[in-house]
């Protein structure tokens, strides 16, 4: 009976993500499109809206290539191990007051150990590809992941500090209160290199050099296709609406309205209900990954390892020593 | 009851797993074997009640330790069969060794210091209903905070001392700055000169 | 003093992500711009009346076909995509007994056009057309010919709007 719950639950988690995957590939095209004065998709059903099923139905119906001399078996499970940390990782989301299938106290850390675990779906099929296109692009997204790996971990330990919990709840409910009050304020430096590294963890534009089209083809995934590659794609995608969540929840207040807590304001505000100003901030946040994709030019790889190295650790390691006098300090609204 | 079975089953991975470990023939493989075996060993720790360290587990062995593994693993192209071709020639060697270790284990496990029953308290007691972590932490940052940091110092210096020795600037080679490079504008390369067609308006060539 | 001042600016700049914003201005406000598509079934691109397209033999007005056989043009197309076979017709003229252009090999150039000395191999503007089998790539005479008669009208305009500039 319990079991059936918890199964309820998690479908109720991946079926709306899923579809969000979908959705976000047409926004993705539409809102590029638009940044390039064109109009997108717009053949498939209405607006283009069915656009994100065709592809689908393409890809499910497209035969899966094996490579000569591939590794089958790791070739075949590359594609799952990447997609199941990005599935994992929501289990300890919180999209609104209560709403989370498993409230563990180690939350951050549950999440920070599953994110790191998605490198390797692309370290694995960039090696049993036996492809020097992929193997290039395979060692290309190691080296980059664990080093922004470091900068995000440390971006996030100054969460940490600002919260006292490691549980995603109470990162949230210790921001209760209008948007001045959010972490995003005190640890804007933290907040901005959280997000870079985000943006670098996930392997998308401007650090998108793992697949690189104009350079090593398509990188990890250049032998794979069908149902194989979809997996792929919706891996990342999960991971990229992963990353704007926990952005989300750690720097910009969670389930809370922009003027939750103010005198007039607040109570009109939360009559939307949490869930709602969840989702309108992680749509937010894709939209800058949309909007980063179309603007910039892609970082040469020895420019991402100097950003990661000599940039953004440093900064996050200035801020949190900042962070604990502002702490020590019991600085207004945040720390009292 | 259930726990017991998910106990077993997860240890009889974790022993296959450390098993094919070192047996693989596929070097790729057999590090593959190690991140399951890790991760059944973080399931153990965490269903023993130290989930803190479990994920820990996960998130710096599984996480980065082994993706660097694999990196390696995957450049160098190590052949496992030609390495293990001296096996039998020193098992004579090898076996008494492995017995002594076992032997050493078993009297050192089956101690009786070592029974879950006789193990020293602690000084601080434990409340039931705080998370392991919070108590990890104030008994890193207080009781053992010069050990802790002395730790974090070494490690600091093995990490400076590794760095120092394999960095070196070759001659001759084309060396990139991406600081000088991004901080180049257009000005300073980039002149719009006016330039009129006909010989008596050329502007003087004051290129070197 | 002004390096220092330099060094601090380019700092503040980069650590304020000033050209990064810069960009993401830019592109925001094209977020808003008309649209340029084409809806291409629906809509189409104007076309020049130099427009290479798919080829054809065009006839005299008389209906006698203008190829003489000279194969000038199979000399002058750096694809080999065109092959020519020639035989005396009953009242002596030479004329072609084949006539064949391998689309596939045809990289349309124009220089066929460009070479013959009677207009008769010219290219139209037609672009849109398509095979279902490799086989059909190779067009021959008869077809190069029906092509010929359906656009001559357009054909014939099309030469006389870039007459000025030959």
């Amino acid at each position: 009976m319990e079991l059936a719950w918890i199964l309820t639950k998690i479908v109720a988690i991946v079926g709306p993500l899923i579809l969000a995957v979908a959705y976000l590939t047409y926004a993705e095209r539409k809102i590029i499109g638009w940044i390039q004065n064109r109009n997108g998709p717009n053949r498939v059903g209405p607006l283009g809206l069915l656009q994100p099923f065709a592809d689908v139905f393409k890809l499910l119906f497209k035969e899966v290539v094996l490579p000569a001399n591939a590794n089958r078996f790791l070739f075949i499970v590359a594609p799952m191990l990447s997609l199941m940390p990005a599935l994992a990782a929501w289990a300890v989301i919180p999209f609104g007051e209560g709403m989370v299938l498993a409230d563990i106290n180690a939350g951050l850390l549950y999440v920070l150990a599953m994110t790191s675990l998605g490198v390797y779906g692309v370290i694995l099929a960039g090696w049993a590809a036996n492809s020097k296109y992929s193997m290039l692009g395979a060692m290309r997204s190691a080296a980059q992941i664990v080093s922004y790996e470091i900068a995000m971990g440390f971006a996030l330990v100054g969460v940490l500090m600002a919260a006292g919990t490691l549980n995603m709840t109470g990162i949230v409910q210790s921001q209760a209160g209008p948007i001045w009050n959010w972490f995003w304020l005190p640890l804007l430096p933290l907040f901005m290199v959280y997000w870079i590294s985000g943006v670098a963890e996930t392997n998308r534009a401007p650090f998108d050099v793992a697949e690189g089209e104009s350079e090593i083809v398509a990188g990890f995934h250049v032998e794979y296709s069908g149902v194989a590659f979809a997996v792929f794609f919706l891996a990342e995608y999960a991971n990229m609406i992963l990353i704007s969540g926990l952005a989300v929840i750690m720097f910009m207040g969670g389930w809370y309205s922009p003027f939750h807590g103010l005198p007039l304001l607040g109570p009109m505000f939360d009559l939307v209900p949490g869930m709602v100003w969840f989702v309108l901030k992680v749509a937010f946040f894709l939209y800058l990954y949309l909007w980063f994709r179309a603007t910039f030019p892609r970082y040469r790889y020895d420019q991402i390892m100097r950003l990661g190295w000599k940039v953004l650790i440093p900064v996050t390691v200035v801020w949190l020593v900042v962070l604990a006098g502002m702490i020590l300090g019991s600085l207004g609204p945040w720390f009292n | 009851m259930i726990t017991q079975f998910v106990f077993y089953v997860f240890a009889a991975v974790l022993l296959f797993a450390a098993t094919m470990v070192i047996t693989a023939r596929n070097p790729v493989h057999a590090a593959m074997y190690l991140v399951l075996a890790f991760f059944n060993s973080a399931v153990l720790w965490i269903m023993a009640g130290a989930e803190f360290l479990g994920i820990v587990l996960v998130l710096v062995y599984v996480g980065a330790v082994m993706v660097l593994f694999l990196f390696v693993v995957m450049m160098l192209d190590i052949n496992l069969a030609r390495i293990r071709e001296g096996f039998v020639r020193h098992i004579y060697i090898g076996l008494p060794i492995a017995a002594v270790m076992v032997l050493q284990m078993l009297l050192v496990v089956g101690s009786d210091a070592f029974q879950v029953d006789r193990l020293p308290a602690g000084d601080m007691p434990i409340p039931p209903d705080v998370a392991n972590t919070p108590l990890l932490g104030s008994v890193l940052y207080t009781v053992y905070v010069y050990p802790f940091e002395l730790a974090a110092v070494i490690l600091l210096v093995a990490i400076i001392a590794a760095i120092t020795l394999t960095l070196r600037r070759r001659e001759g080679t084309k060396h990139q700055d991406p600081a000088k490079q991004v901080r180049v504008r257009k000005g300073d390369r980039l002149r719009v000169v006016d330039l009129r067609s006909g010989a008596q308006n050329r502007e003087p060539d004051n290129r070197p | 003093m002004g390096s220092a001042m330099n060094a601090i600016r380019d700092f503040l700049r980069t650590f304020l992500l000033w050209e990064l914003l810069l960009g993401l201005r830019l592109t925001g406000k094209h977020l808003f711009r008309r649209k340029v598509t084409i809806q291409y079934p629906e809509e189409k691109a104007p076309q020049s009346p130099r427009f290479r397209g798919l080829h054809a033999l065009r006839r005299y007005p008389n209906g006698e076909e203008r190829c003489i056989a000279c194969k000038l043009c199979e000399a002058v197309c750096p694809a080999l995509a065109i092959t020519i076979e020639s035989e005396q017709r009953e009242d002596g003229t030479r004329r072609t007994t084949r006539y064949d252009i391998d689309l596939f090999k045809c990289i349309y150039c124009g220089f066929c056009e460009e070479s013959c000395p009677v207009d008769s191999i010219v290219e139209t503007r037609i672009h849109e057309y398509h095979m279902e089998d490799r086989s059909e790539r190779i067009i021959t005479k008869q077809q190069l010919l029906a092509v010929g008669d359906k656009h001559e009208q357009q054909l014939a305009a099309d030469r006389a709007a870039d007459a000025p500039y030959r």
